[in-house]
């Protein structure tokens, strides 16, 4: 018995994780570099570089709809941790009344889906001149993402004592600068990844792009949408590589940050399993 | 605490409350105002439950209720056991490596897992691929279609890829603490495997797998996307039914989107209030 064998099944079983987390994205390469690939072979029997075309076409589609999720992603992510930010110093370092209410109504957008939510502003939104904008699009995406960012932010100020804030404050320091000189430096890599993870969200979302948006905002996971339900897996694992580059960029950043040696690694984690 | 505490409490969760207030809270309102016939831009100011009454009273509508309840109920069970298994085989590799396995699938867009297995399962994709290799079929519909079927099974493989590793690593941060030692302490006791993960590790874990499942059920309850794009035409989960409703040229259908858009509200609440419950009476135990 003892350690070894144990040891030994558990780097039997990763191998066997990591085949299955990596099978979808075998397709995804094979089809945006095949030229030819009939049923049955087991790789194309030709290659072709029109995917890659079709994404770096100049003026093309791919370019314009990626500069929209880009901005508009980047946008959601400042305003939700501007937004997150201030809940999450309230909730994570403020024991009060109502708190276990006020936490719920935070987290519900996350369970509850922003769709129905959604199709129900809408009219309003029609009636504001915020459909068919980016602007609308931007406000609709705070809904999913301003929850991680408040309780991601939240489990950030939960873990800081306020020890450090006290001794600047004793050493002469204003509530500002301590706040500024202090805190922010201590909470900095968590409101990174609350961005980034904000920033993914809105990324990766579709349906509410399309409610507000109204076809007239154009963002990737719509080019995606209707690349997947065509017929052309050349074009749709293509555009699938590119949305997904955001995300793969945002995961070795976040595990830089997120230390999972830590006892609580998992903390963190929890509930950012809804990214889309 | 001093008023002035009081007060930079209230300021510091206002801008969080008045987002989620205005555009989620205020949105479900209106999807409710609208849900009870009220939609004075075609005319219509007279309030009633015809909606719902229309709603609950339809063959559609418990079609989709049981469909959306099995892809959620299927999903969250088949994931739960996945994970609880994935999570007990891996605990004693590295942690660095499980969590980057772990922490893709849950980082990758739902749309792109959805694509990427649609091509491994498909009647043409990878899987029928290496079936033909084997000789297992010769052609492309001998595959059993996976896709746009019946059972979901493209839908409900999607969420278990997705969902797998977030349980997983719930699990996984639970066995790292006291687990580990109390079995240790179990297995100088004599107590057998089965023993030791039934007594020792099953009430460490259970609290947080609970949690999870509850979050992974919710989520694909109403969820659009993958059932959107990998479903079949009739019946067709809720939230893909509401939103079908809603792009009904028929405004007079509004109402029916709308209630049935509060009603997949009022179920997934519940379940998260469900969670938090959970979750506070674990933070007193």
């Amino acid at each position: 018995m003892g350690k070894r064998p144990g040891r030994r099944r558990a780097n039997a079983g990763i191998v066997v994780v990591a085949a299955l987390v990596a099978l979808p994205f075998v397709p995804l390469f094979l089809w945006t570099f095949a030229g030819e690939w009939r049923f049955p072979d087991l790789l194309p029997s030709e290659w072709s570089p029109r995917g890659i075309h079709y994404l770096l076409e100049p003026g093309g589609r791919v370019f314009e709809a990626s500069a929209n999720s880009l901005l508009i992603a980047g946008a959601v992510a400042l305003a939700s941790v501007a937004v997150g930010l201030p809940a999450g110093m309230a909730l994570g370092g403020y024991a009060f009344r109502l708190k276990g209410l006020v936490v719920f109504f935070i987290l519900l957008p996350i369970l509850v889906p922003p769709l129905a939510s959604t199709m129900g502003i809408h009219l309003t939104f029609i009636r504001l001149g915020l459909a068919d904008t980016a602007f609308g699009v931007f406000l609709v995406h705070l809904v999913p993402t301003v929850p991680y960012t408040a309780i991601i932010l939240a489990s950030v100020f939960a873990d800081r004592t306020g020890e450090l804030e006290s001794a600047a404050r004793t050493l002469g320091a204003s509530a500002w600068q301590a706040f500024r000189h202090v805190t922010l430096p201590g909470v900095a890599p968590g409101v990174a990844v609350a961005g980034l993870f904000a920033f993914l969200i809105s990324w990766s979302q579709y349906i509410l792009t399309v409610l507000i948006g109204g076809g007239q905002v154009v963002t990737l996971p719509m080019l995606l949408f209707s690349a997947a339900s065509g017929n052309d897996p050349v074009i749709t694992s293509a555009l699938a590589l590119v949305f997904v580059a955001p995300a793969v960029l945002v995961l070795v950043v976040a595990l830089r940050y997120l230390k999972p040696e830590a006892p609580d690694g998992g903390k963190g984690l929890v509930g950012l399993g809804k990214a889309s | 605490m001093t008023l002035g505490d009081r007060t930079k409490i209230v300021l510091l969760l206002a801008p969080a409350l008045l987002v989620i207030g205005v555009l989620f809270s205020g949105g479900l309102a209106a999807a409710l105002v609208q849900s009870l016939g009220y939609l004075p831009a075609i005319g219509r100011t007279e309030v009633s439950f015809a909606a719902y009454r229309e709603v609950l009273g339809s063959r559609d509508f418990l079609d989709s209720l049981i469909l959306t309840l099995y892809v959620a109920g299927a999903s969250t069970g088949i994931s739960t056991v996945l994970a609880v298994l994935a999570a007990l085989s891996l605990r004693r590799s590295s942690g660095r490596v499980s969590a980057v396995v772990f922490q893709l699938p849950i980082t990758i867009p739902h749309l792109v897992a959805a694509v990427g297995i649609a091509l491994v399962v498909s009647q043409t994709g990878l899987g029928a691929r290496l079936a033909a290799a084997l000789g297992l079929i010769g052609e492309p519909r001998e595959f059993p279609a996976l896709l746009y079927d019946r059972y979901s099974i493209g839908i409900i493989l999607t969420y278990v890829w997705k969902e797998v590793p977030f349980i997983a690593l719930v699990v996984l941060a639970a066995l790292r603490g006291v687990a580990g030692e109390l079995e240790e302490v179990a297995r100088t006791l004599g107590a057998s495997a089965w023993q030791r993960f039934w007594y020792v590790i099953f009430p460490v874990i259970a609290p947080g797998v609970v949690a999870a499942s509850l979050i992974v059920f919710a989520f694909t309850f109403g969820a659009f996307e993958i059932p959107y794009l990998l479903g079949q035409t009739y019946p067709t989960i809720l939230p893909v039914m509401a939103y079908n409703e809603y792009r009904a040229l028929d405004l007079g259908a509004r109402p029916v989107a709308m209630a049935i858009n509060v009603l997949i509200a009022v179920i997934t609440a519940a379940i998260a209030a469900a969670y938090l419950r959970l979750g506070r009476d674990l933070g007193r135990g």
